[in-house]
């Protein structure tokens, strides 16, 4: 569940002969649809945005990504990415620690708690928090007489960027803990280590490349939320605009080249992502696998 | 422990975030979507005349920033494209009833109408309303359940066809009926529209603002596109108004006076001017009289008694729009 992309490749670890069972032709076929699947449905686009961005040049294309306006989103954006991901890494090992090494009651709540922002839809999300700070809201009025804005302020923003993001660090380290056990710890326990001690020089290194898929994972989410962010924002240009509604913006107002070269970093950021999980999983593959129970 | 460290400076900088910022001379301006431009030039002219001064935007669907204020967006001013979403704003206490008499011309600087974008040449020949309803001939505009602009484009067939017909009910249907027969898909809003017509190539004319066809032959080429203005078209008023309830308490209200005032002034009608907007200012007026072709323009009020009861009328469910929308 956590990760398919790495799972799907274990039975070819295992059994190198069970691809080969299926004959030639079936093969051949499989291979082309997938390949011109993804050709057509992820290639093709990425090489579009990055044709527009530079459909009138190089000097137009750092021209617009030089506007204040543009600057100022892709320092939020990433403002908010570096406020929401570390609070997602220590929520998403609390949770994972919970639910995996102890036994409690209101486990699967919990664990049905941790998958909810994966099943509501973004604008949902976002929406919650319209109803829980807005000023006809529960909260609203409270935090407008000490002087506290969150909705439509930055606040508002991460906080939105916290809850679709949540499930990523969390839903990567559950299995991954559920499979290593408390062994390890017990041991560590019964030779003297203190709660720190076992988690430091035992948890965290059993855990650090699905804590690292996981946080590669949650920082693209972060970076590329739409839904969510767009209902809290309020869309106040070089404020509360983040890269995602920035290009949407731009594109809204016939700049073309603007929306694509902000986009080309969003996808740029994306190509990042994946590369570095390709180079974690090649340098790290036996290891990824290893704590994986194997 | 590193972690832990982050995870404070993470909180102190969402508390650092929390702290609303110094009441210092600025005013917030709500603003419809596609006003970036025309703001961004108004806002650098009337700061370069009030030194010291901020002045932020906000630009969103106006039905979405009517909502968002309600909700605690602290706007000082709107600058929107549609009444309704002006007198949204009115009933949920944030603006004065009367708010149209604060401002000249029914506080609307600038106005635009629903006007025709076709391809070079006018290949389809299309001059007016009557050509849209013609067969053969494919119209492109948003669904107008979904899309202001889209209701405008409506509104002014509607109007048009009254007229026409001398205000036989029937007739008046039919002919309407009959030029959205013609519209081979429906979008959701004024931007798909204009994909559908410009990148998709799909359609024979787009109706859409006149402010909004000059934006786009300037995007796609004015080499590709023309811009038809009918005979008879309804006035798009762009309101604007003071947000009482909030420039009242962030003591705003003599700056946005000022700054909306700034809109009718010699300078501000000519910078709306050169975004393809029309203005009353005679004098400026008369330096655009050639990007500007003549057109006669009713009135919500004259031609359908008001926006409420359009609304009452028209866009209300089973109301007139949805019996032609159904006549597909």
């Amino acid at each position: 569940m956590a990760d398919p992309e790495i799972k799907s490749y274990e039975p070819m670890h295992d059994n190198p002969s069970a691809a080969v069972t299926e004959s030639r032709s079936a093969r051949t076929v499989l291979m082309t649809v997938a390949f011109v699947f993804l050709g057509i449905f992820l290639l093709l686009p990425l090489i579009i945005v990055f044709k527009e961005a530079f459909a009138k040049g190089v000097g137009a294309y750092f021209a617009s990504l030089n506007d204040h306006d543009t600057l100022s989103a892709i320092h939020l954006t990433l403002l908010v990415a570096v406020i929401a991901v570390p609070l997602n890494v220590v929520f998403g090992i609390a949770a994972a620690w919970a639910i995996a090494k102890f036994e409690f009651k209101g486990k699967a709540f919990l664990t049905t708690l941790i998958d909810l922002p994966f099943s509501v839809s973004p604008v949902i999300s976002g929406l919650v928090y319209v109803l829980l700070f807005g000023a006809q809201a529960m909260l609203g009025p409270w935090l407008k007489s000490h002087g506290i804005e969150i909705l439509f302020a930055v606040p508002g923003i991460v906080l939105a960027t916290v809850f679709v993001t949540f499930p990523f660090v969390a839903r990567e380290l559950i299995p991954l803990m559920q499979e290593q056990g408390t062994g390890d710890e017990e041991a560590a326990l019964s030779l003297g280590a203190n709660g720190w001690q076992v988690f430091r020089y035992v948890t965290l290194p059993n855990i650090k490349w699905g804590l690292l898929y996981g946080v590669l994972l949650c920082n693209a989410r972060a970076m590329g939320e739409f839904g969510a962010v767009s209902v809290v924002s309020g869309h106040i240009r070089g404020m509360t605009n983040t890269m995602p509604l920035h290009v949407e913006i731009l594109y809204n107002e016939y700049n073309a080249v603007g929306a694509f070269a902000v986009a080309s970093l969003l996808a740029g950021l994306a190509l990042v992502t994946l590369i570095l999980k390709t180079v974690l999983e090649m340098r790290y593959g036996a290891e990824l696998a290893a704590t994986r129970g194997h | 422990m590193k972690r832990l460290l982050l995870a404070g400076v993470a909180l102190a900088g969402l508390v650092l975030a929390a702290v609303p910022a110094s009441a210092a001379e600025k005013l917030l301006n709500a603003s419809y979507d596609v006003g970036r431009e025309l703001f961004a030039q108004v806002n650098k002219a009337f700061i370069e005349k009030h030194p010291g001064i901020t002045i932020d935007q906000s630009h969103a669907g106006t039905s979405k920033l009517a909502r968002s204020i309600v909700e605690g967006l602290g706007a000082d001013v709107v600058t929107f494209n549609q009444v309704p979403d002006v007198d949204f704003l009115v009933k949920q206490g944030f603006v004065s009833a009367d708010w149209q008499k604060d401002f000249a011309n029914n506080a609307s600087p600038f106005y635009s109408l629903p006007s025709f974008l076709v391809r070079a040449g006018n290949p389809k020949n299309i001059k007016d309303w009557d050509d849209l309803a013609r067969e053969g001939v494919q119209v492109i505009f948003p669904n107008p359940k979904t899309s202001g602009n889209a209701r405008y484009t409506y509104l002014a067939a509607t109007a048009y066809a009254k007229e026409k017909f001398k205000g036989d009910e029937a007739q008046v249907k039919e002919f309407v009926s009959k030029i959205f027969a013609n519209v081979p898909v429906f979008d959701t809003g004024g931007r798909a529209a204009t994909t559908t017509f410009a990148e998709r190539g799909i359609g024979d004319v787009l109706i859409t603002f006149e402010s909004e066809t000059q934006g786009i032959a300037r995007e796609y080429g004015t080499d590709k596109y023309q811009q038809v203005v009918p005979s008879v078209s309804l006035l798009a008023e762009f309101p604007v108004a003071i947000v009482d309830k909030v420039a009242d308490e962030h003591g705003t209200r003599e700056l946005a006076k000022t700054y909306l005032d700034f809109l009718y002034t010699p300078e501000g009608q000519k910078i709306e001017g050169e975004n393809g907007l029309r203005v009353r200012d005679e004098k400026i007026a008369a330096e655009f009289k050639d990007k500007f072709p003549e057109v006669r323009l009713v009135t919500v009020e004259d031609a359908f008694g008001g926006w409420e009861k359009v609304q009452k009328d028209h866009f209300a469910e089973d109301a007139l729009l949805d019996e032609i929308y159904g006549n597909r």
